[in-house]
């Protein structure tokens, strides 16, 4: 097995541990630290891919990834966690053991999909795929089986990460897609959190379901 | 070796002896007392001789006779399948019936349970050689009818008569879904013995629809999810030894039928058919192990551990039609290999711990464990025959339990060179499930015996409990004993298992008589390997060091106190660990989800003298969901249909007028 | 020499040796938490003074104690010891190796706990009833894990027979393998629930509420006690010495090798056994004990890990086709 491969692929088998963590994770804080962790991998991953392959504005891409997403967001997000003051527990939907014996499924699955869908392409990219579309689906998993607002923040971002990693294992994508997608996301952050405040301004927590009661769809 | 004519020979005269025995004492039975379990014990004793040496010499004959059904005929058939059963089956019929000798439960019920004794002896027999359909389900059905009648002997009890409702619709579901599973392999053509079954092909569909029947079918008698719901109802209600026969050896009947119709009659094995087979054997070996643990009846609590083993057997079985559809004949060999002898070892330490729970009903009159406790000193010898069943039954080493779990995790271990990937994923989830089910089947015997044979009496029954008699003990001895020897000596079992092998797959294991120091290697690529002789002569040889060590160089000295307990001793035994109490953590952890397992305490207001209650509820999500509401919605749907009942004159002739136009119309459309 | 005498000689060293060395490492563990505490802690032998004075004790044994609660500590103990002279240490193929696989040794510890939580029953004491309970629900949690740990084991070496798993390691190439990484991970988690240590329970306290493996053997006394406290550090040395000769083999010689060989390869058993000792000790000090339901989801994390280990290895086996 070569060690171009080795690498990549402890790497991104790294960040599907990152994301089994999310799910597991109920302080805020460690959640955070959690996602940071997994953008940095995902730098990781992504320069090893540009270096190996010859594809230098994936470095491009790896340094987005570690700034905005492994040091710029979770800063901010650690600001306003600590300014709202909320480093309660978080209830889960369903429980957690459950909850991890579907992401396994998921795992499962994707990489059965994956595999009878891709015959004929290189090894690196077919494995990268697999994983990334497991990180794509876990995250999905951690935004409906959570209950507060910030880690369904932190689960749509953890999908990005996937979408990131899917896209250096196909074919690359071109730099202006790149960029204008994270700034979108950086801006989707920004509405995100203003709402988060106004939600915590207007009713003193920042769980959901609040909301529902409210809204009258629950007695 | 001998011919076989003897051997069918010995086989019909212990049919015929079985069967005369029964019809005796149902006639005479003022005459017959006393001597109906010795004739079973004999007869059972030449029918298993006759399978032994049917089962080395290699024996494969068959007879037929012209009464019966008017084209086909009545067909006997002993090939190595049918004498492996029959081995499993007539000795624990032989230990049964030495049991029952010495100790019939309630002397006023023998007339009632003796004669459908022997015939439940002789149908199963019957079962294990039929070779056609028609004799099969004959067989089939009269093994279910005196079984029932023997659930039913104590028929003022309301829970038997509940108990043997359900297991005669059960039953009745189980022979109707056979009767389809024959049908649709015999086809239009219509042959129904088994040789002409073998020759006709199917086409996938029917050979599929034909697998789900036979799930159903012997699946329910097995004991397979979600179609077990008879088997802890009615095993504990019938006298214990013949619980032992019922859950020892009949749900090996119902397996024997599964494995003839799907492995030797069905043709060639599907993908599909081993996963269902695989995840209906891991879901029932894991809701059987944890319904065991939420129960402190014992009998109902060994019931519910027998879904669990059929759960291993029918893993063992999948994985040998998943390795035999892929072509991998060795590998499949291995696989029914680690499945029959499970077969075997089941059928011994599940005889051997139902005949110990019929001796502690006998001496204290109670099945519930939280009334029991401390019977290991006031019944020593039962105590260390029910231990060793223990055990064998949670597979440890060195005991025959282990050999098997051991064979069949060799054989998940070899599921990566499966080449479909969904299988290679399935397996080790499944071998993930099976070792959870061990670990509690351990945890569950672990409750069993500490409550029950442990610590201190919880009540006078348990305090005044005595020995029981030599036959008794004799049995619980002679399966004991047997399960020692399959377990020092598994080489010499798997070696009878091979003809069947080779029967029903085509290869075999590798000869393990003929290995250095009767070492067991099934797989010679692997090199895996297990010895139970020297494992066991190793670790008695260190206990023995050990000891001899320490009480010559150390002390020996020994003195009685009372027990410490931290320094707070109670008197009270009432403040041990009771069954509940032990199973309390993994109830917490598993039961919260899978039986919405909720505690509730009720206590008193603060001054009041009352005492603190303490329940558990428990919701059987099985039995309601596929059960209770399907037959509410039958009663309702029936409740509605009544109106029919009080039409007009008007009304019926409108109905045959519509039904008339109906089928008009049919003959129109389709001609 | 001949091969067979060689390794009939290499069995026996190895009995011996795992026999004499079990004590030193706990006692090694003791010390380095006494010493990262600011404490002198007890000295390293102390260990083995302890052992003595319990086998010179006599045995007090309780009314209601059966024939089961004074043979079982000697079968415990002969189960571990037996099981211990099965892992690979510092030589392969040793003579008896081949009398079991890796899942014999599982299942041989598992006799030793059923035994152990009998023997917790016995007295009829609710102390006793806690530990055994809460012991069989620990180990339940756990053998899932510890299955499809060494179901990856053979995935990789095509074999669960120790010795030639060992030998698998030590010639396959240093590799960055996620999988394996993740199977260590699963592993070393189980280990700590297998051996009674922090974070699944605490070896050192006397209180009901935290109590596992000490309350099972709070009525035992004397010769017995000494028996069972040398069991679960022969267990401890069993685990690490799987530990180290699955993912750090370096240093294992066949046994065919020599005497010389051997006395280097035991070096490198030895070092690996001090330093798992000391890692062990700062590990216990650096992290609380965890409630007992929590343990639940501790041990499904090992589960997890070990299952994501196999997915891994499919998906590079898969790939790599």
């Amino acid at each position: 097995m070569s060690h171009v491969y080795e690498v990549s692929h402890f790497l991104a088998g790294l960040m599907l541990v990152c994301s089994f963590a999310l799910l597991y994770q109920d302080r805020l804080l460690a959640v955070l630290r959690i996602f940071a962790a997994q953008a940095i991998i995902l730098s990781l991953a992504v320069s090893w891919e540009a270096w190996t392959q010859g594809r230098p504005h994936l470095f491009i891409t790896a340094a987005l990834a570690l700034v905005l997403k492994g040091i710029v967001i979770p800063i901010i997000l650690q600001r306003f966690i600590l300014q709202l003051g909320i480093h309660r527990d978080i209830e889960k939907v369903v429980g957690v053991v459950l909850t991890m014996l579907i992401g396994l499924g998921l795992a499962a699955m994707s990489q059965m999909l994956i595999i009878g869908a891709t015959t004929g392409a290189p090894a690196q990219a077919r494995e990268g795929l697999a994983i990334a579309l497991a990180i794509i689906l876990i995250g999905l998993l951690m935004m409906i089986t959570r209950r507060n607002a910030f880690t369904q923040i932190i689960g749509f971002m953890s999908i990005e990460n996937g979408l990131i990693l899917a896209a250096t294992g196909a074919r690359g994508m071109p730099l202006v897609v790149e960029i204008s997608v994270a700034f979108s996301v950086l801006i989707a952050l920004f509405v995100f959190a203003v709402f988060v405040f106004r939600i915590r301004e207007r009713f003193d927590t920042v769980d959901v379901e609040a909301l529902e009661r409210v809204r009258g769809d629950q007695p | 070796m001998a011919d076989p004519e003897t051997v069918l020979a010995m086989l019909a005269t212990a049919i015929a002896t079985l069967l005369t025995c029964s019809l005796l004492a149902a006639a005479f039975h003022r005459f017959t007392l006393g001597f109906v379990y010795p004739m079973c014990l004999s007869a059972a004793l030449a029918a298993l001789s006759a399978d032994l040496i049917a089962l080395l010499s290699g024996i494969d004959v068959g007879v037929s006779f012209p009464i019966g059904l008017p084209t086909i005929g009545l067909h006997f058939r002993v090939d190595a399948l049918s004498a492996f059963f029959g081995l499993v089956v007539n000795i624990g019929i032989a230990a049964a019936a030495l049991y029952g000798f010495g100790l019939d439960q309630k002397r006023e019920l023998s007339p009632r349970v003796e004669p459908f004794f022997a015939a439940f002896a002789a149908a199963m027999n019957l079962v294990l050689v039929a070779d056609d359909a028609f004799g099969f389900l004959f067989a089939w059905e009269l093994m279910s009818v005196t079984s029932w009648a023997l659930v039913i002997a104590d028929h003022r009890s309301a829970e038997a008569r509940h108990a043997a409702h359900v297991y005669l619709v059960m039953a009745a579901i189980g022979t109707m879904a056979l009767l389809f599973a024959f049908g649709g392999m015999a086809g239009p053509a219509g042959g129904y013995a088994f040789a002409s079954i073998r020759a006709t092909h199917l086409s996938p569909l029917i050979a599929g629809l034909v697998l789900v029947a036979a799930l159903v079918g012997a699946g329910s008698k097995a004991g397979i999810v979600p179609v077990h719901v008879w088997l802890p109802l009615a095993h504990p209600a019938a006298p214990s030894h013949v619980s032992a026969l019922m859950s020892g050896v009949m749900t090996k009947v119902a397996v024997y039928g599964f494995i003839r119709i799907v492995f030797d009659l069905l043709g060639a094995p599907t993908l599909w058919s081993s996963m269902i087979v695989l995840v209906l054997g891991g879901a029932s070996a894991l809701m059987g192990v944890l319904y065991a643990l939420m129960q402190h009846d014992l009998k109902r609590l060994l019931a519910y551990h027998t879904v669990e083993n059929i759960g291993i057997i029918f893993i063992g079985l999948g994985l040998a039609l998943a390795f035999d559809a892929d072509g991998m004949r060795s590998l499949a060999a291995l696989a029914l290999t680690a499945a029959l002898f499970h077969v075997f070892n089941h059928s011994l330490f599940k005889g051997l711990l139902f005949l110990g729970s019929g001796a502690v009903l006998h001496a204290t009159g109670e099945r519930d464990m939280e009334k029991m406790g401390g019977l290991i000193h006031r019944m020593p010898m039962t105590a260390v025959a029910f231990l060793i069943g223990c055990v064998a039954i949670s597979a440890l080493p060195p005991l025959n339990g282990f050999v098997s779990e051991w064979l069949t995790f060799q054989a998940i271990l070899k599921s990566p060179e499966l080449p479909q990937l969904g299988l290679r994923v399935l397996v080790p989830t499944i071998g993930a499930v099976l070792a959870l089910s061990a670990a509690l089947a351990a945890a569950c015997f672990v409750k069993v015996f500490g409550v029950s044979f442990l610590g201190r009496a919880r009540s006078e029954a348990a305090m005044m409990a005595h020995e029981v008699g030599r036959p008794a003990l004799a049995a619980m001895f002679a399966l004991s004993a047997l399960c020692l020897a399959s377990g020092l000596l598994p080489g010499a079992v798997i070696d009878a298992l091979a003809p069947a092998n080779r029967l029903l797959i085509g290869a075999r294991v590798p000869v393990q008589l003929s290995l250095p120091w009767l070492s067991v290697v099934p797989i010679p690529e692997s090199h895996s390997s297990y010895n139970g002789l020297l494992l066991a002569m190793f670790i008695v040889m260190s206990a023995a060091l050990a000891g001899f060590v320490i009480h010559r160089l150390a002390s020996r000295g020994l003195r009685r106190a009372p027990a410490w307990d931290c320094g707070f001793p109670d008197p009270s035994p009432e403040t041990q660990y009771t069954a509940s109490s032990f199973a309390q953590p993994i109830r917490r952890v598993f039961a919260t989800s899978v039986f919405s397992a909720r505690e509730t305490v009720e206590m008193p207001p603060p001054g009041s003298l009352e005492t603190a209650r303490m329940s558990v509820r428990l919701t059987d999500h099985i039995w309601q969901a596929l059960y209770v509401q399907p037959a509410g919605m039958v009663v309702a749907a029936a409740g509605r249909l009544n109106a029919l009942q009080f039409l007009t004159i008007r009304r019926y002739l409108i109905l045959m007028f519509i039904a008339l136009i109906v089928l008009m119309l049919i003959t129109a459309i389709f001609e | 020499m001949s091969d067979a005498l060689l390794s009939f000689i290499g069995q026996g060293c190895q009995m011996l040796l795992v026999l004499l060395v079990a004590p030193a490492v706990t006692g090694l563990t003791r010390l380095v938490k006494a010493r990262l505490m600011r404490r002198k802690g007890p000295p390293l032998l102390q260990v083995y003074s302890d052992l003595i004075k319990l086998v010179r004790k006599e045995a007090v044994v309780a009314d209601s104690a059966s024939w089961l609660f004074r043979v079982a500590p000697y079968l415990i103990f002969a189960l571990t010891w037996v099981a211990a002279s099965l892992v690979p240490t510092f030589a392969t193929g040793l003579l008896f190796s081949w009398t079991g696989d890796v899942i014999v040794i599982i299942a041989l510890l598992g006799s030793a706990r059923f035994f152990l939580a009998l023997a917790g029953m016995d007295v009829g004491t609710s102390f006793g009833g806690i530990g055994s309970s809460r012991e069989m629900m620990i180990a339940t949690l756990a053998e899932p894990a510890m299955l499809l740990v060494v179901l990856n084991m053979a995935l990789a070496a095509g074999t669960t027979q120790l010795p030639e798993v060992a030998k698998y390691f030590i010639a396959a190439p240093l590799a960055i393998r996620v999988s394996l990484a993740l199977a260590l991970v699963a592993l070393v988690i189980v280990a700590l629930a297998e051996n009674a240590r922090i974070p699944v329970d605490n070896p050192a306290t006397h209180l009901e509420l935290t109590m596992v493996h000490e309350a099972m053997v709070l009525e035992y006394s004397g010769r017995h006690l000494a028996m069972i406290e040398a069991a679960s550090q022969l267990k401890l040395v069993l685990y690490i010495s799987l530990i180290a000769s699955l993912f750090l083999p370096f240093g294992i010689m066949p046994v065919t090798a020599g005497p010389l060989a051997w006395a280097t390869a035991g070096l490198a058993w030895l070092a690996k056994l001090a330093g798992a000792a000391i890692i062990l000790g700062v590990w216990e000090l650096s992290i609380a004990k965890m409630r007992v339901f929590r343990v639940s989801e501790f041990l499904g994390g090992a589960f997890i890990f070990a299952f994501l280990a196999i997915l891994l290895s499919f998906l590079t086996q898969e790939v790599l086709r």
